[in-house]
């Protein structure tokens, strides 16, 4: 198969699939061609499961035959991050204190994906354990930007992202506790959606931050990632914090009709600490929706000022907890130099996890100790209540949102981590998003005069993800064809 | 001079529920087992696993709060307790802290002492930890996680025991209470019902409670009974000896009789807490309560007052069948089968009891016929059985539920009335003892029971004592 096939969306080549003119096997092939070529470059992936994919293809292709399938991406290839348990396959969440877990059981998204008929190629990179905005700290590699290599793919889902930017697959499953699926997504000119929480299950997800956690789709367009959606949501009985919903259809949302649609947009978006390029873009984003026949309006959102320290205190608190299970005993890495359990434990965990990892360990074990508890954790709860308030009151008002991703484009390699406070800043239009339960979705807008892609992020009210998918498509209709990342051009390249 | 001193204690009791399955998934709870075989990534907390609430175990101790009077979080939460052991797959117990289902409730018992009421603080449920088994020969600990996840729940009673026997009697009525419930066998030497001891002196009168310690490892009622006059005795030493008690955790050696220091209150654990984010509140309706109110069944003390009051039964008789449901259940079907209560519980206080200490069987594990003890009953009534005889089949409806009328008939056990066989076998015995027939007849009344006894022994127990008296009588006349 030629280069054209790369141009491909998920939905173009699952058409393909169906009709008989492109063999799953085939598609596989391609694609593993692909990250032969490109990986040296992006770095997007942990692990290839080149024997297991292909077999994988044999399989669906005898599914399509008889017709198992209803899916529309039976025989197309996709990644999965690797904080996503996969059955016999490495699950690292990119971090050195996992290596050598090999999950006996599949997440319930990836059991979703394989009763798709979608094959799972490998596993992506991403920050250890999804606590950091380059996937700059995994403990395995440096993933790059396929737009342009010296640059970041944002995180924690940058491998996703990248691998999709990069044509290395077709779709990719994120994780998404601040903004890990949508910050690398507008880093990376790739499409990625965070469900309202409990839309899909987390069982087999292994927890950053359980209140916050969603999995969620990171594909070329809006199309490709609301049916990807549509596949993945749905109650599951070992998820308890996982929603009963109508299922979820999108078909007539892809068509982009939003005339009398209202559009709020958070004046605090367009403060002052924001990029002026990611400022135009999202300008330029009200204008397109205008043109489309929504209202949209700046208003006041309020209390911005406390999603960044609620946000840290609670993903903090829950991961101290969440993460104290690795420990040596059961699974993963164990110091070989200890001589007590205690030591054993200490050592362990110390050479096991990285420093993003044990800053937040320590921060969220302190704001649960006993004399913190109130002043931090409670208070940062109470916080939360109240910035989930005035959601509410927005959303009485307007049919959904629009704001930035991320407050600049992607960051070079190794400028951030200097920086942690100001990394964390990064979060403020995202996380809120988690805080709150929201659904949101990113889209590829525009190329800033660097070469770097920017997306606009637009945010639905709890369980309305048919509005931002709307609201998302008449935006990606208005702009028209994004370009392809420039990985095979000279700029691209090493 | 010595001072008086009296001792306060509180206790924490943990009992493990009687659900089919755990508490967080749908690993089944039964004893035993190759290590690690009733056990899924949710209870060995693998990565990504996530805990389901096993309603059931709600239900049960809803049934144990309402048993306690106790009063209902309606929205109640789990709790997450960190701390890393390696019987705790998670490094985090969950447990309930700040919402936990029960509280404000009470508990009678009674002791010499008269009746009292226990007050109960609060209830929760918690998920029970793995099993570490240390392997001298390779030098190495391995962990079965059978026993992970397994449901719990924690009775914590308020400061109001005074002594030893208290505490037994508070024990044993939370004991029968679960067994009338039907939600554990509280099993203390096999670690289905747990206590940790609270205790602390102060002199009689003073209205300030003393320094308390807590005691673990307590895992049978005289060990509890030896740690509560070992502590006490303790404390008093110390505080005549002008020292101070030290608030701290206190592990007893039940072979040394003694307790050691755990660790004290300055380094006691901070346990961190905070609302389990994996777990929805469980929200508790009116109705489900209804139901379970109209559900629970009759407990010990209404079951024995109702005997005494329904059966004309002692205090002390209707106390000891209905220290278990089960026998309590066997006594009143019995009843129900025409049985006179009397007789029917003497055969339950008495022969059952005997057997039970005789056999070393669970009283709970008992089960026969209710109708074959009636018909027993029923044939010794009418004198066709001797009570001897009686006690034999006794036995065999006791141990095997033997039908007790063909048993009779298959192993001659009838009493015999006929006077002719009767007369022959008397005639035998005035014939091999004439000197004892002379003695009898001159007025040396004692030696008739020599007869009786001969005549029985030669009819194998089963002659009708009346008739064999009165022919006795006659015949040495």
């Amino acid at each position: 198969m030629g280069e054209e096939f790369l141009t491909w969306t998920a939905g173009e080549l699952g058409t393909k699939i169906r009709n008989k003119e492109v063999r799953p096997v085939e598609a596989v092939e391609a694609v593993l061609d692909r990250i032969e070529k490109t990986e040296p470059m992006t770095g997007a992936f942990l692990s290839i499961d080149r024997e297991g994919a292909l077999a994988q293809a044999e399989e669906v292709e005898k599914g399509i035959r008889s017709g198992r399938y209803q899916s529309p991406f039976a025989g197309v290839p996709a990644a999965v991050k690797d904080n996503i348990c996969t059955r016999g396959m490495e699950t690292t969440c990119a971090s050195r204190i996992l290596k050598g877990f090999y999950p006996t059981y599949d997440a319930c998204a990836v059991e979703k994906l394989r009763e798709a008929g979608i094959i799972i190629l490998g596993k992506t990179n991403m920050d250890e354990f999804a606590m950091g905005s380059t996937t700059e700290t995994s403990a395995w590699k440096v993933t790059k930007n396929p737009w342009n290599t010296a640059h970041v793919p944002g995180g924690s889902s940058g491998g996703s992202c990248a691998a999709v930017a990069a044509d290395e697959c077709f779709l990719a499953l994120g994780s998404d506790t601040g903004g890990s699926i949508r910050q690398p997504s507008s880093f990376c000119g790739v499409t990625g959606i965070k469900p309202t929480y409990g839309t899909v299950s987390r069982y087999g997800l292994i927890a950053y931050a359980s209140s916050l956690d969603q999995i969620g789709p990171i594909g070329k367009n809006v199309a490709d990632c609301a049916r990807m959606l549509s596949l993945l949501a749905g109650q599951d009985r070992r998820d308890s914090t996982s929603l009963k919903r109508e299922p979820l259809q999108f078909e007539e949302d892809l068509s982009g009709e939003i005339r009398g649609m209202k559009i709020g947009v958070p004046e605090e978006y367009l403060d002052e600490g924001i990029d002026p390029e990611v400022r135009g873009a999202l300008m330029r984003a009200m204008e397109m929706l205008k043109e489309r026949g929504a209202v949209v309006e700046e208003f006041h959102l309020g209390m911005t000022e406390y999603v960044i320290p609620s946000y840290y205190i609670i993903a903090s608190a829950e991961a101290s907890s969440n993460l104290a299970r690795f420990d040596g005993v059961k699974y993963g890495y164990r110091s070989g130099h200890a001589e007590s359990l205690h030591e054993m434990y200490k050592m362990t965990r110390s050479e096991g996890f990285g420093p993003e990892v044990k800053r937040r360990i320590f921060l969220g074990s302190f704001v649960l100790s006993s004399g913190y508890y109130d002043a931090y954790y409670l208070k940062a709860l109470k916080a939360r209540a109240v910035i989930k308030q005035s959601f509410d009151k927005a959303f009485a008002s307007y049919d959904a949102l629009l704001g930035p991703a991320s407050p600049q484009t992607a960051p070079k390699i190794g400028e951030s981590l200097q920086d942690p406070l100001k990394m964390y800043l990064g979060d403020l239009y995202t996380a809120a998003i988690n805080l709150a339960g929201l659904p949101a979705i990113t889209v590829p807008c525009t190329v800033s005069g660097e070469g770097l892609p920017i997306g606009i992020q637009v945010i639905g009210d709890c369980l309305q993800e048919k509005k931002i998918i709307r609201a998302a498509s008449a935006l990606e209709q208005e702009r028209g064809a994004f370009p392809k990342a420039p990985l095979d051009t000279e700029k691209g390249g090493i | 001079m010595r001072k008086q001193y009296e001792t306060v204690i509180g206790l924490e009791v943990h009992i493990e529920l009687a659900t089919k399955t755990k508490i967080f998934c749908g690993c089944p709870t039964e004893f035993g087992g190759e290590p690690n075989t009733h056990t899924c990534p949710v209870c060995t907390g693998m990565p990504g696993a996530l805990p389901v609430l096993n309603r059931k175990v709600v239900e049960y101790a809803l049934k144990a709060g309402l048993a306690m009077n106790c009063q209902i979080h309606r929205f109640c939460k789990f709790d997450r307790k960190n701390y890393f052991y390696p019987d705790n797959p998670q490094n985090y117990q969950i447990s309930q802290l700040y919402l936990p289902i029960c509280y404000d409730g009470t508990v009678e018992i009674e002791t010499s002492g008269g009746r009292k009421q226990v007050r109960i603080h609060e209830m929760h449920m918690e998920e029970d930890a793995g099993k570490l088994i240390h392997d001298p020969w390779t030098d190495s600990s391995l962990v079965d996680y059978n026993r992970s996840g397994v449901p719990l729940i924690e009775i914590v009673s308020e400061p109001d025991m005074r002594n030893a026997q208290e505490v037994m009697a508070y024990l044993e009525q939370l004991r029968i209470m679960a067994q009338y419930l039907g939600i554990s066998d509280c099993r203390l030497e096999e670690g289905s019902m747990r206590a940790d001891v609270n205790l602390s002196v102060r002199e009689a009168g003073a209205s300030q409670y003393g320094t308390r310690t807590e005691m673990k490892n307590l895992n049978s009622f005289k060990a509890i009974a030896r740690a509560i006059e070992g502590e006490t005795m303790r404390q008093i030493e110390l505080l005549e000896e002008g020292k101070e008690v030290i608030q701290e955790t206190r592990r007893w050696d039940d072979n040394k009789e003694c307790s050691f220091p755990m660790r004290s209150k300055e380094d006691a654990k901070d346990y961190r807490y905070f609302p389990d984010p994996d777990l929805p509140p469980v929200v508790i309706d009116e109705a489900w309560i209804e139901r379970l109110r109209a559900e629970q069944p009759e407990l010990r003390g209404d079951k024995k007052q109702r005997f005494v009051r329904e059966f004309g039964l002692s205090e002390y008789d209707a106390d000891i069948l209905t220290e278990f449901r089960n026998l309590a259940d066997l006594f009143e079907e019995t009843v129900k089968y025409g049985a006179q209560p009397k007789k029917a519980a003497n055969w339950m206080t008495q022969d059952a009891m005997r057997l039970l200490k005789e056999t070393g069987r669970r009283p709970e594990e008992i089960t026969f016929s209710p109708d074959y003890l009636a018909a027993l009953i029923q044939v010794e009534e009418e004198q066709k059985i001797t009570h001897k005889g009686a006690k034999e089949v006794f036995e065999q409806i006791f141990d095997h539920d033997e039908e007790p009328l063909g048993y009779i008939e298959a192993h001659h056990l009838a009493a015999v009335a006929d006077a002719g066989v009767l007369e022959q076998v008397i005639e035998e015995v005035i014939r091999e003892y004439p000197d004892s027939v002379a003695q009898y007849r001159d007025g040396k009344e004692k030696v008739f029971g020599f007869f009786v006894g001969q005549v029985m022994r030669r009819m194998k127990g089963n002659a009708d004592p009346s008739v064999t008296r009165e022919l006795l009588r006659e015949k040495l006349r």
